[in-house]
């Protein structure tokens, strides 16, 4: 693994970790400050298990107030944190510092109010995902955006990472879906921003703050719409004999006007992996695996696949198959679920991507991945969330092999700038954090990244929350550019990813 | 060539101090020479909704009309990319030969201005973020728009976001720099997520009085999975001749043989989906226990049109408010308002347009403290002549305020771009 650059170490604050422990422990209880190693050893690291490092201390805090008299207590004292969630993040956004305090949320773990009325849930940022829809779905309500941790992720995280999921193109992501958040910035000011109201004026706080990794404020209770789940679910499942033919087809389906509720695309190392892993009976002779899923009313639904069966054939399909009930809907997404613990089973370690590119540069993008592929001798699985563009390339490799590891660096980010080249963008549902820190200046320049680190200094003047994250340390990035690596252990191998 | 005699050479500038730079270069130029000198500005498109928030103090304007064009328009990947002053009315030119539209449905504030439509320059719309009915549906301006470019107050070109739908590198400006009224950055270039049009609509007229009914209804229709895109309440109040005689003119349709209040629902889609989802909602919300009337596509988009129109308060002279709440407090609002002020309901319940009479100052102050105890809002959307700003003309709270300030010093340190338009201090 390459070293990191990270925020210089303050040593007086290490040496003074006894008393600092001493004071957290006034606000949240000694219980509830974590300092022995073997505590803190779960708090070392997020889904990007590569890295690792201890913090100073860890504290647990169980209300607002808690959460605001510790960060007032760590502005005063020049004392970093770093918020945590679950600890589900893929690039690293929750990565402890050697001199901060890990502010973990997992006390706030209480939804507190579901109004049905209004259509919203407000819920303690600790709640997972998947916990929220748990709460509702008995009057066949839910909550729309899905990332794949969503049976671990929490809700408080979403809201730093602005997560996605498989329904984005039609549903949006955390951002489009959140009415209000209340949150302490790092002086110990707690706020409301939004509300239970739709649309909020004056300046678009909620906007600013989802999707800020952690950086410019600690959420402490969100309020989320729900919805009223879709009369009928249907998907589509077709092999195409060439990644030309697939992709134009997934272009062809957008541009007559059909808005899927998720589609996603395989490439035939994936489909073998997959169906080799979860037995998905997927065509193993396709070059190219699309699964359409589409939702609305039964007669909409019907008349929505015929078209997409019309679109596939045009674009010379080889298989099409139409989900007859709900256990074979499922089925045609085990395999697609199970993407990222296949390509673990094929290598000792895989690492992946999360670039997006606009959906008509599919088939650019995979020949030229598959050429690169070949360039740098590492094997490469794709699959694509053709409904809004984001491609998750897992390159395949073996993390003992110092070479092997140094090459996979070096592709990785030369498709995240294959990305950028085509139209696209470095992260479309991970997040910048510690893993594409450097590749930002691919994106932005100097000027833009600017007017970004004022708005962080104009909330954290100190740069205390969160810092060395999404931002470049050193600002001529191409000097830095590197990327880092994903090892299969990782925290939470249950959690199907997609 | 010094800054100042390329500003005069070559950035054409009227007799009303009036600057009309051509390319986003032009403009941070002008920015640059106006933070050395500390001259604030005021930035103005075509100035449809100039008398949305407070009058600017500035010694010149910017006018960003010569900024047009469409940059990119890739109807397969759901985009468009303008120049900032392009009219919203040429995109929608655009969109509408691909069957594309912007989904959020956007309202044409020309109406109450002089009576004619005039929906003004795309940058000028996303400064007010005010979406129309669509809104609880489809979300609202801000969640349309993909990434922008622009010129910060030190005259800095800056970009945030891009072209595609998902994408979370670096903060989200986009959503940030939408509704804020021109006083974080003069916009350059847009890019705006569009969307298939649908097919067909139709919409259900209900003959609907009760409050508690009322917001019944609407809490049927916001919790059908019918995907119900547009939901209002027209009341027939207060009583007053004219205005009523001027309701019932505007809702004058061939199958609308009715003059009382009524609620009214839109679905949208191929006409199949459509006749499913009306039988369905008949049975949900129990629609033949109602006087009921069906307009069809040809009476269901002018209908539309109407509402987003504000054409129930074309030309007022009078205060014209907007509140937006929760919706169930929507029945207390409604009978607060009961005869005593002429209203209409949008978004399924959630905003309620106002007209309040010139001279009636105070019961703005009465009905922004209701609103706020309802959770909501409350924005002075046209202030009347004799309006006295003794209330702030938008909402805010200490704490919001001072954050707002916070990020306006981020973008603009010398308070040069649209100084005042929200806040005092912003």
């Amino acid at each position: 693994m390459t070293d990191l650059v990270l925020p210089k170490i303050d040593k007086n604050t290490i040496k003074r970790k006894d008393e600092i422990v001493k004071n957290l422990s006034k606000i949240s209880g000694s219980e509830n400050v974590l300092s022995h190693p073997d505590e803190i050893k779960p708090y070392e690291t997020d889904a990007l298990a590569a890295y690792t490092q201890s913090p100073l201390t860890v504290i647990l805090p169980k209300d607002t107030k808690e959460v605001s008299e510790i960060l007032k207590y760590c502005y005063e004292e020049n004392i970093k944190v770093i918020p945590r969630g679950a600890g589900t993040g893929l690039s690293g956004g929750a990565l402890p510092l050697q001199d901060a305090v890990v502010l973990g949320l997992g006390k706030f773990n209480k939804i507190l109010d579901i109004n049905y009325e209004n259509k919203y849930v407000v819920t303690q940022p600790g709640v997972t995902n998947l916990g929220i829809t748990h709460a509702v779905q008995h009057k066949d309500f839910y909550y729309a955006p899905d990332p794949s941790s969503q049976l671990a992720c929490s809700i408080g995280g979403n809201v730093a990472e602005n997560s996605g999921g498989v329904h984005s193109l039609k549903y949006g992501t955390t951002t489009n879906n959140i009415l209000g958040v209340e949150m302490v910035l790092m002086d110990g000011t707690i706020c409301r921003i939004g509300g239970k109201t739709l649309d909020q004026e004056g300046y678009d706080l909620m906007g600013l703050i989802c999707g800020s990794e952690g950086l410019l404020g600690v959420v402490t209770e969100v309020t989320v719409k729900i919805l009223k789940k879709p009369q009928v679910v249907k998907a589509a499942l077709i092999g195409f004999p060439s990644i030309k033919e697939g992709g134009n087809a997934a272009s062809d389906i957008i541009s007559n006007g059909i808005v899927p509720a998720g589609m996603e695309i395989m490439d035939k190392a994936l489909i073998e992996a997959t169906d080799n892993f979860s037995k998905a009976g997927y065509p193993r002779d396709a070059e190219l695996l699309l699964i359409v899923e589409l939702d609305g009313t039964e007669s909409e639904v019907n008349e929505l696949l015929k078209k997409v069966s019309e679109i596939s054939k045009k674009n010379n399909c080889s298989s099409l198959k139409l989900s007859k009930n709900e256990k074979e809907r499922l089925s045609f997404w085990a395999g697609r679920k199970a993407a990222f613990p296949a390509c673990g089973a094929m290598a000792p370690d895989y690492y992946c991507m999360d670039g997006v590119i606009p959906r008509g540069k599919l088939a650019v993008a995979l020949l030229e991945i598959k050429k690169l592929s070949q360039k740098y001798e590492l094997l490469v699985a794709n699959c694509f969330h053709a409904g809004d563009g984001n491609l998750h390339p897992l390159i395949m490799f073996d993390g003992s092999d110092k070479e092997q590891l140094r090459k996979t660096e070096e592709f990785g980010a030369e498709i995240l700038k294959l990305c950028v080249k085509l139209g696209g963008v470095i992260t479309g549902e991970h997040g910048v954090g510690i893993e594409k820190r450097e590749l930002m200046c691919e994106m932005f320049n100097d000027k833009d990244i600017q007017q970004q680190l004022d708005i962080k200094k104009s909330l954290d003047e100190k740069n205390l929350l969160n810092p060395g994250k999404v931002y470049p340390i050193l600002r001529k990035c191409t000097e830095e550019g590197r990327v880092h690596v994903h090892k299969v252990e990782n925290k939470f191998p249950d959690l199907p990813r997609f | 060539m010094s800054i100042r005699s390329k500003i005069n050479s070559q950035i054409f500038q009227d007799s009303n101090n009036t600057y009309f730079p051509k390319n986003e270069e032009e403009v941070s130029i002008l920015i640059k020479e106006f933070y050395k000198k500390n001259f604030p500005t005021e930035i103005i498109g075509t100035n449809t909704k100039n008398f949305i928030g407070n009058k600017t103090q500035t010694s010149s304007k910017i006018s960003l009309s010569k900024l047009t064009g469409i940059i990119d328009y890739f109807p397969e990947e759901l985009y468009i990319k303008v120049k900032a002053g392009t009219l919203l009315e040429d995109v929608e030119k655009a969109l509408e030969k691909n069957n594309q539209e912007l989904a959020f449905e956007p309202i044409d504030f020309g109406f109450i201005e002089n009576g004619q439509s005039n929906k003004g320059t795309v940058a000028g719309y996303l400064s007010c973020n005010y979406a129309g009915s669509r809104r609880f549906k489809v979300g609202s301006v801000r969640d349309h728009v993909l990434g922008f470019k622009g010129v910060n107050g030190k005259g800095d070109i800056i970009k945030s976001g891009g072209t595609v739908v998902k994408n979370v590198t670096g903060y989200d400006l986009s959503k940030l720099i939408t509704g804020s009224f021109g006083t974080l950055c003069v916009l350059t270039e847009i890019t705006l997520k569009v969307l298939p049009k649908k097919k067909f609509s139709n919409t259900i007229v209900i003959d609907a009085k009760n409050n508690q009914l009322i917001y019944d209804l609407f809490n049927k229709i916001s919790g059908s999975s019918s995907e119900v895109s547009g939901a209002v309440f027209i009341p027939e109040e207060p009583k007053d001749d004219s205005y009523l005689k001027n309701r019932d003119k505007i809702f004058k349709f061939n199958d609308l043989d009715f003059k009382g209040s009524f609620l009214a629902f839109r679905v949208e889609g191929d006409k199949i989906s459509i006749n499913e989802k009306i039988k369905s909602l008949t049975e949900e919300l129990q629609l033949n226990t109602y006087k009921t009337f069906l307009l069809d596509n040809y009476q269901s988009e002018p209908f539309w049109k109407k509402i987003n129109n504000l054409e129930l308060f074309e030309k007022t002279k009078n205060n014209l408010v907007r509140i937006v709440i929760e919706p169930s407090n929507g029945s207390k609002m409604m009978k607060y308002l009961s005869n005593k002020f002429k209203y209409y309901i949008d978004w399924c319940g959630s905003l309620f347009w106002i007209e309040m009479p010139a001279k009636k100052n105070m019961k703005i102050k009465e009905i922004k403290k209701i609103t706020k105890e309802y959770g909501g809002y409350l924005t002075i959307i046209k202030a009347s002549p004799e309006y006295d700003y003794e209330e702030s003309i938008f909402t805010i709270d200490d704490v919001r305020l001072m954050i707002s300030k916070k990020i306006k010093q981020s973008f603009d340190p010398k308070r040069i771009l649209n100084p005042g338009k929200m806040y005092r201090g912003v």
